[in-house]
């Protein structure tokens, strides 16, 4: 690991400005980053803890309904608070790595990242999530629609976090997650939300642009939320991801499969 | 003698206190003071001509002491390697030099090309990104009949090609075998893939060198499962530190599965360093190194074909093997896929005629070597992969092919060399039938079936070789090390005992069961006996811990030292007793006159070899400690039968593992409780080669499951409970203990048992499949039913 010092904050206002220096760097529940840093394929001058922000961290409804997540909280706590009000999310927060890295990573942290094979992603793009980025000028709102952007990319600006996720809750919802062997992340995952106007789906793991949702699928279970409407559908070969723990047709019959199981759960 | 103590016993492994309290003691643990750290800067391209190395500015940076390159390894030898093959010609393999740091070429991706070594860990770090290097890459080889086609890249340019040997097993069978396929009433054909594997031990390697001006000596510790033999090979052929100016220490050790007996650069270099610097120098291996690194195992590619006559008896075996040994030759691998696996190739069957072909190939690879099973695996997964194949082209039960072409008669010489001294493999494969409740297996099927699921039962029996031996015949087949084992037995003046061998543990429980089989001996408590292993200073020369040969031939030193221990004490009692010395009986610790009351106590006789005031002075000399060098004759040839049922998922290719059990015969036990651990772990990694672990390279030899992101190792969620069972017992006819060996069974049967379990699912599901490649992973096996 590369040296550097460590700044925490307690306070949005001040982390955002700590974060003003080229050569800073968030720092949340490290799941990600100290990895990496470890293996000296990151650096930063300075890491802005998140992790001492309180008003980063637990979960609360809006009077919208919603459910807003503060965007230092652990993976954990989601799992625990959301068990009630938004099963499928308490379920894909539970089966995120292990015990230790469920205590330490958070909902920012993940989003934030947007690994191509995290779990997070696929929930914030399905439930139709909006991602609330705090910068030097203020809060702002992004639509996740607008929000993933492709692989480790996303609509943050240089210097915002990720203070807020705020979830609406789907009248029915599952997460189908087939895990990759090694890394436990999710090979190809499904997370299937529907609401009143329709079902979305959003698919993990399988695609080289990162998260996306398969238009076909939701526009067949909107027509007929059971998993037989899926039965002749595949998403896009072309985009996805050939590596060795499976060549693209696999990961787009995952895909179809993952959603299948997740509409029969829901 | 308290019940859980003695041969037989199940006491818990005393050693376990300390590794699960955090007190052990290993490598990393010592530091030495003064110690500086190296940091090796390796090779990120697979194949490349070294220009030249420019450490200018690195040897600028902060608390760096110096930067080692191969040329100040002039005048100093390379690794050797421990075994010459001769080849179906009789020449000698090809034997590329192994240089500490590679010397004007790179031949592998984690090859050291230079070593930095500074105050801390990370300026050494720091230093070493700062090198430049410059190299003109050169075209990698990767595929092994890639490698060996005219006009590949040469791996080695003073070589005449990459094959390291052609090795043919026995050449002199090879007509008659050829024959008897011309005649055959049928021939099964399978050609198949053992995947390569790291060996990954929970604890990386660590090196610690230290030089002693005072005495011009040098001290290195190591995690390493052979001491002795790292202090002969480094120093008479490396270094040229006579051993008596040279100690190697490995203390506790957080497991080996044999990527841990060889000799590497790492401890060369960090002797060699602290030398040159006057200061201590220490080496942590990072889990990222130890990827690109420690040997790595198996990497077979196999043809194999079975003849069979109209009765369905086996009457010849032939295969074609490929062997990867890397770019360089690690100490022991010409070896594995020649001695240590085509030996094996008879199994548990009387197929009289049997050829084996191997070519051994040098790549742009980590060096290949042995890992828990060691060319046994290899030959075992090769062979019952076979003979399911042919029952299922025959339409006959694979279990009564099976045991339709068992040996029943020992002792019995294959063809093939080896002459197994007992077994019934009829016993392990009853006892097995009776663990798995065949006869319910319709209904489980039917239960899956109705899940939308697809159930398997695989069976295959093993026969295996540990203790490899003896060393007169091991010279013959090129080994360059003997193959004993050696133990000292201190007897103290107070009574307890000090057990010093030259086996080594590293997790397999050595200091609590080879103290029950001393104690057991004498008839004291086993709290009574110390085993003291791993340091060259205090231990008797001994080969170390490999091959599950520790409790064959290191315990029959044990016991051969503790009789010399029993009939000197027995002198002594005799006199104490005033009597003659063949009336003497020594029974639960104690010492009597056959016949009489008379008895004196065993502390009383240790106290009176060290006090020696009413003493035979005149007939015996004082004190009580022996050492023997035990050295077997033959192998030891545990077996057994294997079943596991899998439940397949089409939709995905996921393969669930529902249940495993294993019938082995171990001969006799010494802790039953330590052979079911060993067993389980064993079962444990051989369902991870089967399913989940795959050391892949691309085409330009960059290894891409080189963290554990892409490498899957096995977990307990992966696992069922185990069945295991050693109540089979054909002791085996030639140690004093009647032992087998039970460290490598469960990595040895595993892998077809899971294959041949999964292949029976896809075919009951009406698939077409006769074989799919280890790992099984869910995408291949989807494959293979989407194919
Ligand atoms: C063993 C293991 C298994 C795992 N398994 C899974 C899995 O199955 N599924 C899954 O989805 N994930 C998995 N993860 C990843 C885990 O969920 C991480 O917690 C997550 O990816 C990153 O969150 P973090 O809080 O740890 O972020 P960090 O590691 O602290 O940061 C990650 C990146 O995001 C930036 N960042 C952090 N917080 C913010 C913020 N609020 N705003 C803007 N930028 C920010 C950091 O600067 C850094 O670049 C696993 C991790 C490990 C170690």
């Amino acid at each position: 690991m590369y040296d550097f010092t460590l700044d925490r904050p307690t306070t949005i206002q001040d982390a955002v400005a700590a974060l003003q220096s080229d050569e800073a760097q968030p720092l949340s529940g490290g799941q990600t980053l100290i990895p990496t840093m470890k293996a000296r394929l990151a650096q930063a001058d300075t890491l802005v803890a998140l992790s001492g922000v309180a008003e980063m961290r637990g979960i609360c409804t809006d009077d919208q309904g919603r459910l807003c997540i503060g965007g230092a909280t652990p993976h954990v706590e989601v799992a625990r608070e959301t068990a009630q009000s938004y099963p499928a999310l308490a379920y894909l927060a539970g089966h995120i790595g292990d015990p230790a890295v469920r205590a330490r990573g958070t909902i920012g942290g993940s989003l934030a990242n947007n690994d191509p094979s995290a779990c997070y992603p696929a929930a914030a793009l399905a439930s139709g999530a909006t991602i609330v980025a705090t910068g030097p000028s203020g809060a702002r709102d992004i639509a996740a629609d607008d929000y993933f952007q492709g692989m480790f990319d996303t609509a943050l600006d240089e210097g915002e976090i990720v203070t807020e996720v705020k979830f609406p809750v789907p009248q029915a919802a599952a997460y189908a997650k087939f895990v990759q062997p090694a890394s436990r992340f999710a090979l190809v995952a499904a997370f299937v939300a529907k609401f009143d106007n329709g079902v979305r789906v959003a698919i993990t793991g399988a695609s080289s642009d990162g998260v996306f949702r398969w238009a076909e699928a939701e526009e067949a279970l909107t027509a007929n939320f059971s998993p037989e409407a899926l039965t002749n559908l595949a998403p896009p070969t072309q985009t996805m991801i050939s590596d060795l723990h499976g060549p693209a047709e696999y990961r787009a019959n995952l895909a179809r499969t993952m959603t299948a199981r997740a509409v029969k759960q829901s | 003698m308290p019940k859980d103590s003695g041969i037989g016993a199940s006491p818990k492994r005393r050693e376990d206190v300390r590794f699960l309290t955090g007190k052990g003691r290993y490598t990393d643990d010592i530091n030495v003071a003064g110690q500086a750290h190296v940091a090796f800067l390796r090779a990120d391209v697979a194949h490349a001509t070294l220009n030249g190395i420019d450490s200018g500015a690195a040897a600028a940076m902060p608390g760096v002491l110096r930067i080692f390159t191969a040329a100040d390894f002039d005048g100093v030898g390379g690794l050797p390697c421990g075994w010459q093959v001769t080849d179906k010609h009789g020449q000698p393999m090809q034997e590329p030099k192994h240089p500490i740091l590679a010397e004007g070429k790179i031949r592998h991706v984690g090859e050291i090309v230079a070593a930095v070594v500074a105050e801390t860990p990370a300026q050494a770090r720091d230093a070493a990104e700062a090198i430049e290097l410059d190299l003109t890459e050169l075209p990698a080889v990767v595929d092994m009949k890639d490698a060996v086609k005219d006009g590949a890249p040469k791996v080695h340019d003073d070589l005449t090609s990459n094959l390291c040997y052609d090795w043919g097993f026995v050449e002199e069978n090879k007509e008659a075998v050829d024959t008897a396929f011309a005649e055959a009433a049928h021939v099964t054909t399978l050609e198949l893939v053992n995947n390569r594997l790291v060996a990954n031990p929970m604890e990386p390697r660590v090196a610690v060198g230290d030089y002693a001006a005072h005495d011009d000596s040098s001290t290195l510790y190591t995690t390493s499962q052979n001491p002795h033999v790292i202090r002969l090979l480094m120093g008479a052929f490396v270094l040229g530190i006579p051993e008596h100016k040279l100690r190697v220490v490995a203390p506790d050790v957080g497991g080996g599965f044999g990527t841990k007996i060889f000799h590497y650069a790492e401890e060369a270099f960090c002797t060699f360093a602290a030398k040159q610097l006057g200061r201590p120098v220490k080496w942590t291996s990072t889990r990222s190194e130890a990827f690109m690194s420690d040997a790595h195992g198996r990497d077979h590619v196999t043809k194999i074909e079975l003849a069979l006559d109209a009765d369905n008896n086996f009457t010849a075996l032939r295969t074609d093997t490929y062997a990867n040994m890397g770019a360089y030759l690690s100490t022991f691998a010409p070896s594995v896929p020649t001695w240590l696996h085509g030996t094996l190739m008879a199994g548990n069957y009387k197929t009289p005629l049997i050829y084996v072909n191997v070519k051994a190939v040098f790549t742009n690879t980590v060096p290949v070597d042995a890992y828990r099973g060691a060319g046994r695996p290899e030959a075992t997964f090769q062979l019952e992969r076979l003979v399911d194949k042919a029952a299922r082209e025959l339409g006959v039960d694979p279990v009564a092919l099976r045991r339709q072409n068992f040996i029943t008669e020992f002792p019995y010489a294959t063809p093939v060399a080896v002459e197994y001294d007992t077994g019934d493999y009829h016993a392990t494969m009853d006892k097995l039938e009776a663990m798995i409740d065949r006869d319910g297996f319709a209904g489980r099927r039917a239960d899956s079936a109705a899940r939308g699921k697809l159930r398997g039962l695989g069976v295959n029996c093993y026969i295996e070789a540990c203790g490899i031996a003896p060393s007169h015949l091991v010279g013959q087949l090129g080994a360059r090390a003997g193959l004993y084992e050696s133990a000292t037995v201190r007897v103290n003046a107070t009574g307890g005992l000090v057990v010093m061998t030259g086996s080594h543990s590293h997790g397999q429980g050595h200091e609590t069961s080879f103290a029950q089989v001393v104690a057991d001996m004498i008839g004291i408590g086993d709290d009574q006996v110390e085993i003291v292993h791993g340091d060259t200073a205090n231990t008797p020369m001994g080969m170390g811990t490999y091959g599950s040969r520790s409790l064959a031939v290191g315990g029959s030193a044990m016991v051969r030292a503790t009789e010399k221990i029993i009939a000197k004490a027995k002198k002594i009692a005799a006199h104490l007793m005033e009597a003659s010395e063949g009336d003497i009986e020594l029974k639960d610790g104690a010492f009597t006159v056959a016949g009489t009351d008379k008895s004196v106590a065993w502390g009383d006789v240790t106290l009176a070899a060290y006090v020696p005031h009413n003493y035979p002075l005149e007939d015996i000399e004082p004190g009580l400690e022996e050492t023997a060098f035990y050295d077997p004759n033959n192998f030891t040839y545990p077996s057994g039968a294997y079943a596991c049922e899998v439940e397949v998922d089409p939709e995905t290719g996921q393969v669930e593992v529902l249940a495993f059990a294993a019938a082995d015969d171990f001969g006799n036990v010494v802790n039953p409780m330590i052979v079911e651990g060993q067993v389980h772990g064993g079962i444990a990694q051989g369902i991870g080669q089967a399913l989940l672990e795959n050391c892949a390279y691309d085409e330009d030899g960059q290894l891409l499951s080189a963290s554990y992101m892409d490498y899957a190792m096995p977990r307990a969620s992966d696992l069922p409970m185990f069945a295991v069972d050693h109540s089979c017992r054909t002791p085996c006819t030639h140690n004093p203990l009647g032992v087998k060996g039970c460290g490598e069974a469960g990595a040895i049967g595993s892998p077809p048992a899971i294959v041949n379990a999964v292949i029976d699912a896809l075919q009951s599901g009406g698939h077409d499949v006769a074989h799919i490649d280890m790992p099984l992973t869910p995408a291949r096996v989807w494959g293979a039913l989407n194919g």
